[in-house]
């Protein structure tokens, strides 16, 4: 078995003259859950459809679970949730979940036990007779979560899960995707809640402009550490000094801010200013955020979408 | 190889959207007003035609007129609805999102289409049924009278609206659903001006107007087959001597049958094949 549940070499998808995506070469490994980052028109979702068939690619090649994009016993493999789910209003949730079980080959006692289970893992339950005219957003997406769930997929897409979602709604998703890796099943976020992805990804691609700019490993994200210091003086002799202890650096409302390699740097920080008998009122580090990580990738020739 | 499962699923849930939208409802209910009115009509005209006394032939032939308008108003009707019911089936939810869930599945395109196909099919031989059935039993119950070779005619109306039905199916999954009722609504004029083109030269003797009229029939074959159901069910005096409009002067031929069941397969499977390479 193949540890790579995504991979793709040069996709490509041109609408006319437009350029969606223009080169995305990918790599997801089985059971982990994979942030794929991007601001809006940045080719996320063309570059999702591509990945489970619905979308033809212009040119590149790739393989889902193993197979060729497109392949369609391997869609029974595949859960998907789209942005925006949506699906006939007039469908209550738990007959919505029949017709798109039976898509999946699944009927009798099998199909009905594994709707009541999700019913109640999307806390939907109580509206399962309802038609989805009666939803609310996040009920719809929540009842999307669970179509996506019906097969047990050893992978599973989710565009935009919490888009509209309010702060118990993602909570739920977040539980969601926690309960797929616990059960070794890989996720495919695509996203651009960069605080949903950093607490549920374990690695991040981000794709600028249809190109996978940079991946890298959650665990692993020492992108540095921003270190905040107020000092009893800070002339420009200390300022040259502390420079060469990272860069970036800056003063701003009585505290000089720059950026470090990692913890290790704060000690001989801290000793350097002491046996210049400055004083040290404050000494502070935070990680850089995802957020951050994200503009600085991005640059600053993007708009907002 | 295509799963009969999985388009049976399609067509399940093609059906049950007709029914909890109230679109079979709907179809019913006014087939049954349109049945009533056509019953009290015909009960009225009915009873005109004994009083006058009548010879029986003529009190025949005018009653089987009566009916052979009723059918024609059931054939207008089965056009629309043959056209209207699937038009957006595709690319209504092509543009509503819907379709990605659906193609999403370990589905084939083309299952996703015959599904739908087949549901629409069932629908329209309901209401051709309905319809045509209630007028034929309206007429026999009031006057005895039933158009000869019904079995004949029946079955080329529906194939008429399984012609539209199956055009407006596959135009969605290429077109906009506005421009698809459009283009199919088109070449339905197209048709009943060609055939009434042909008609009109084939009485008057006006070859370059028959050509067109056919060739118009050969682009659409929906008013030809009409025309060719019309000319089964009525007595061979009438149609022979035009003593009816729904009598044609120019008779299509049974080639023109088998071009319109050609015509259904191949844009069946032009329809396939544009949904399976359409972007979702």
């Amino acid at each position: 078995m193949t540890d790579l549940v995504v991979q793709t070499h040069g996709l490509r998808k041109q609408f006319r003259d437009k350029v969606a995506v223009a080169e995305l070469s990918l790599a997801v490994r089985r059971g982990e859950v994979f942030g794929f980052l991007g601001p809006n028109g940045a080719g996320k979702t063309t570059s999702l459809k591509m990945l489970l068939g619905l979308i033809e690619p212009t040119a590149g090649s790739g393989t889902l679970l193993g197979a060729p994009l497109g392949d369609r016993p391997t869609r029974a493999r595949v859960g998907f949730l789209p942005e925006h789910f949506r699906f006939h209003d007039w469908l209550p949730g738990r007959q919505l979940l029949r017709y798109h079980g039976r898509l999946h080959g699944l009927a009798g006692p099998r199909l009905e036990a594994r709707i009541e289970a999700l019913l109640e893992r999307v806390d939907l339950h109580d509206a399962a007779e309802r038609p989805l005219r009666e939803y609310s957003k996040g009920m719809l997406q929540r009842v999307g979560l669970a179509q996506a769930m019906l097969n047990a997929p050893e992978v599973v897409f989710l565009d935009e899960p919490t888009s509209g979602l309010d702060p118990l709604g993602r909570l739920l998703v977040r539980d969601v995707i926690a309960d797929l890796r616990r059960q070794g099943t890989t996720v495919f976020l695509n996203s651009h809640l960069l605080g949903e992805v950093e607490v549920t990804c374990d690695r991040v691609a981000f794709v600028k402009q249809g190109r996978v700019v940079r991946e890298m490993s959650l665990a692993e994200h020492t992108g540095g550490l921003e270190v905040e210091l107020v000092l009893g003086s800070a002339g420009p002799e200390v300022s040259e000094g502390l420079a060469r202890f990272g860069h970036g650096l800056a003063a701003r409302d009585g505290a000089v801010r720059l950026m470090v390699e990692s913890e290790e740097t704060l000690p001989e920080m801290a000793r350097w200013l002491v046996e210049r008998g400055i004083k040290i009122y404050r000494i502070g580090a935070r990680r850089k955020s995802l957020e951050t990580l994200f503009l600085e990738i991005m640059g600053d020739d993007q708009r907002p979408g | 190889m295509t799963s009969m499962r999985r388009v049976l699923t399609i067509a399940h849930l093609t059906l049950d959207e007709a029914a909890r939208r109230k679109v079979l409802l709907a179809t019913v209910v006014c087939g049954l007003v349109f049945i009533a009115l056509f019953g009290i009509g015909f009960y009225f005209i009915h009873r005109d035609l004994m009083r006058d006394a009548l010879p029986m032939a003529q009190r025949r032939m005018m009653l089987t007129f009566f009916t052979m308008a009723g059918l024609y108003a059931v054939n207008f009707l089965m056009v629309m609805t043959a056209v209207l019911l699937p038009v957006d089936t595709l690319s209504g939810e092509i543009a509503s999102g819907v379709m990605q869930t659906v193609a999403s599945k370990p589905i084939r395109r083309g299952e996703i289409v015959l599904g739908k196909w087949l549901a629409h099919g069932l629908v329209l031989a309901g209401y051709l049924l309905l319809m045509a059935g209630g007028v034929l039993l309206v007429a026999r119950a009031i006057s005895g009278v039933t158009p000869p070779h019904v079995e004949r005619g029946m079955p080329l109306m529906l194939l008429e609206g399984v012609v539209l039905m199956t055009l407006s199916v596959a135009g969605g999954a290429r077109l906009s659903t506005i421009t698809n009722g459009i283009a199919v609504l088109g070449l339905y004029g197209l048709a009943f001006v060609g055939s009434w083109t042909e008609q009109i030269g084939t009485l008057a003797g006006n070859e370059t107007a028959r050509y067109i009229g056919t060739t118009a029939s050969l682009i659409m074959p929906s008013e030809a087959l009409w025309q060719l159901a019309a000319w089964h069910m009525q007595p061979p005096i009438m149609r022979d001597l035009h003593l009816t409009p729904f009598s044609p002067a120019s008779v299509p031929n049974a080639a023109m049958v088998a071009w319109a069941a050609g015509y259904v397969v191949v844009t069946l499977l032009v329809g396939l094949r544009a949904f399976s390479r359409r972007s979702l």
